[in-house]
């Protein structure tokens, strides 16, 4: 393990580097113009481009703030000392995603898939385990036929459109064939499966409970944005390919992204009052939240994507925090693990305990904190909507579901806990970690800052929806950027 | 040429999902392995199928119609990508056959269920 201290410091110094990079990102898009970079000088449609909005902009801000939280747990815990290349890993992953939130073509969107998916492949096996070997292999296999799946959509919109570059098949598919566009829908609905299998939509969720279940802390807390990643994309490629430019194919996809995240949204609430330990019910939590994520961009109105967008920021950032306090009260539980028995012995389970009321307050939508003011936004930008009733009634009872489900656990775990003299120390958990008890802290402290700060976040949010909305602008935007020459350098 | 093709790709496609489906990881594999087969095929039948078509390399040859050269680059990072994966979930697979003790996807102990494997242990 020569050189741990090094890499952490590297590590640590680039997500830090990351953080301040990305909010001069989101001061650069306050414009709204868009920024684009031509990789090899290539214009686009002829070579790949990276485009960075205020989406791609708010998404690798959210994903840098998780991961110095995730970072700062897993070198105060030792967790990168369970086994190698922690940091090369953690780094990659975060190469991955942000590439991802970045490109503009849909080829290189799968290359970068690729390598957070290999990325998170290494960290999602990190420390070993039985379960969490069977875990992975799962989630390998899926995410390789996910892949599979993704080339060959890909393969038949080039052969249909002769493009790759999500800006030009836009403008593309505005004026295709009137014979072509069943090829294409088809093509478009191929690629909602495998972002479905990123976003764990029903019915590809499957291998996403005991994933993040059964891997390390840490991982999971960043895995909370490898979910977003899906949805980025369904509101990406979907919302411009097939925006208010395409003719008949406009949002034709929106009703299933609506009808799968409203049976999604049930299954998890389902999932969570079933879960035997608390990983697996955090896990279902984030499930809940991405359902709710779905039936935001399902609703298909700037309102809607508005809510949807200060919905991610919250529930990414919150999620990572349960992860996090999940291992804390793992680790404060001794023999008892995270499995729902009362009547272990915990220190400091008051503080552990009043910090896990706060977050489940959080995450499952309740007043003061940000989740509520969430879910009122995607309900209130729902009002309008056909299928208002069964949007409502559904968030809500499932909303119902997880109250009762967090507070029977809240009562499980902290009600009954035995003082410390009473049982032999071997059955104890560890004192409370207070140096990775700040990551806790510091990813839940986003809910009351979202509260606080609603009106500019909101205002920020808003601007991003419309700009996603018009895509016509972005197409335009893309297409025209000339290349470089020698006098404009 | 057409149909050979398609009849290649729907072969591998179907064998590959078939294998998929199975339970032991072995199969899982050659399933993966066969419809990655099927997928690179197809990315390249993408560029149309033609032959004795030059490739764009002269700026000043006019030619009416050259073999599209962005499928074949597709190709090349899809067959990389494949390859690696593969090699990485054989070792997974390997590492799950070593830590639950068969080759069950879901580790699950089969071995009271079949008869014939009795004693095998």
């Amino acid at each position: 393990m020569g050189g741990i201290r090094l890499q952490r410091a590297i590590s640590f110094l680039a997500v830090i580097g990351l953080v301040l990079l990305s909010a001069a990102l989101i001061s650069a898009t306050s414009t709204d113009q868009y920024q684009v970079y031509l990789l090899g000088n290539w214009t686009a449609p002829f070579g790949i481009v990276l485009v960075l909005d205020r989406l791609s902009a708010l998404m690798v801000t959210v994903t840098s703030v998780l991961a110095v939280g995730a970072l700062w747990y897993a070198m105060t815990t030792n967790t990168d000392k369970k086994g190698e290349h922690f940091h090369i890993l953690f780094q990659l992953q975060l190469f991955g995603l942000n590439g991802a939130f970045l490109t503009g073509d849909v080829f290189n969107l799968f290359v970068f898939f690729e390598v957070l998916l290999l990325a998170s492949y290494g960290l999602l096996l990190h420390g070993n385990g039985r379960l969490r070997t069977k875990a992975g292999l799962h989630y390998v296999v899926i995410n390789l036929i996910g892949s599979t799946l993704f080339l060959f959509a890909v393969g038949v919109l080039y052969g249909v459109l002769g493009t790759l570059n999500i800006a030009d098949m836009a403008a593309k598919i505005a004026v295709a064939p009137q014979e072509d566009l069943g090829v294409i829908a088809a093509a478009g609905l191929l690629l909602l499966v495998v972002f479905g299998v990123k976003a764990a939509m029903f019915p590809l969720y499957l291998w996403m409970p005991s994933a993040y279940a059964n891997t390390s802390a840490p991982v999971a807390a960043l895995f909370a944005i490898m979910t977003k990643v899906g949805i980025y994309s369904i509101i990406r490629i979907h919302g411009t390919i097939f925006g208010s430019e395409a003719g008949e194919l406009a949002y034709y996809y929106a009703p299933w992204v609506l009808g799968l995240g409203l049976i999604t949204l049930l299954l998890a609430a389902l999932g969570v009052m079933a879960a035997r330990g608390l990983r697996e019910q955090v896990a279902y939590l984030v499930l809940a939240s991405v359902a709710t994520l779905l039936i935001g961009v399902g609703l298909m109105s700037p309102a809607a994507l508005n809510a949807t967008l200060y919905y991610l920021i919250h529930s990414t950032l919150i999620a990572g925090a349960m992860f996090l306090l999940a291992d804390v009260v793992l680790r404060g539980r001794g023999t008892y693990e995270d499995r729902f028995e009362s009547g272990s012995c915990m220190p400091n389970a008051i503080l552990i305990g009043s910090v896990f009321m706060i977050a489940a307050i959080a995450m499952t939508g309740m007043p003061p904190l940000s989740g509520f003011f969430g879910k009122i936004l995607i309900l209130s930008a729902a009002l309008d909507d056909a299928w208002f009733a069964m949007i409502t009634s559904v968030v809500l009872v499932s909303g119902l579901i997880t109250i009762l489900s967090m507070a029977r656990t809240g009562s499980l775990i902290f009600y009954k806990v035995l003082p410390e003299e009473s049982v032999p120390a071997s059955e104890c958990g560890k004192p409370l970690n207070r140096m990775a008890f700040i990551a806790v802290i510091g990813l839940l402290l986003a809910s009351p800052v979202l509260v606080v700060f609603a009106q500019p976040i909101t205002a920020f949010t808003e601007a991003t929806a419309n700009q996603v909305f018009n895509s016509a602008v972005y197409i335009d935007a893309i297409l025209t950027t000339p290349a470089v020459t020698e006098e404009s350098k | 040429m057409e149909w050979l093709i398609s009849l290649a790709i729907g072969v591998l496609t179907a064998s590959g999902v078939y294998l998929t489906l199975r339970a032991y990881t072995f199969p899982v594999v050659m399933g993966l392995t066969l419809l990655a087969y099927a997928v690179n095929i197809f990315l390249f039948s993408m560029g149309r199928l033609t032959v004795g078509l030059p490739a764009v390399i002269d700026k000043t040859a006019e030619v009416a119609q050259y073999s599209d050269p962005l499928p074949q680059a597709l190709v090349l990072t899809a067959i990389v990508i494949a390859f690696g994966m593969t090699a990485f979930l054989i070792v997974l697979a390997l590492k799950a056959r070593g830590e639950l003790g068969n080759d069950h996807v879901d580790g699950l102990d089969v071995e009271s269920e079949s008869h014939s494997n009795k004693g095998v242990k």
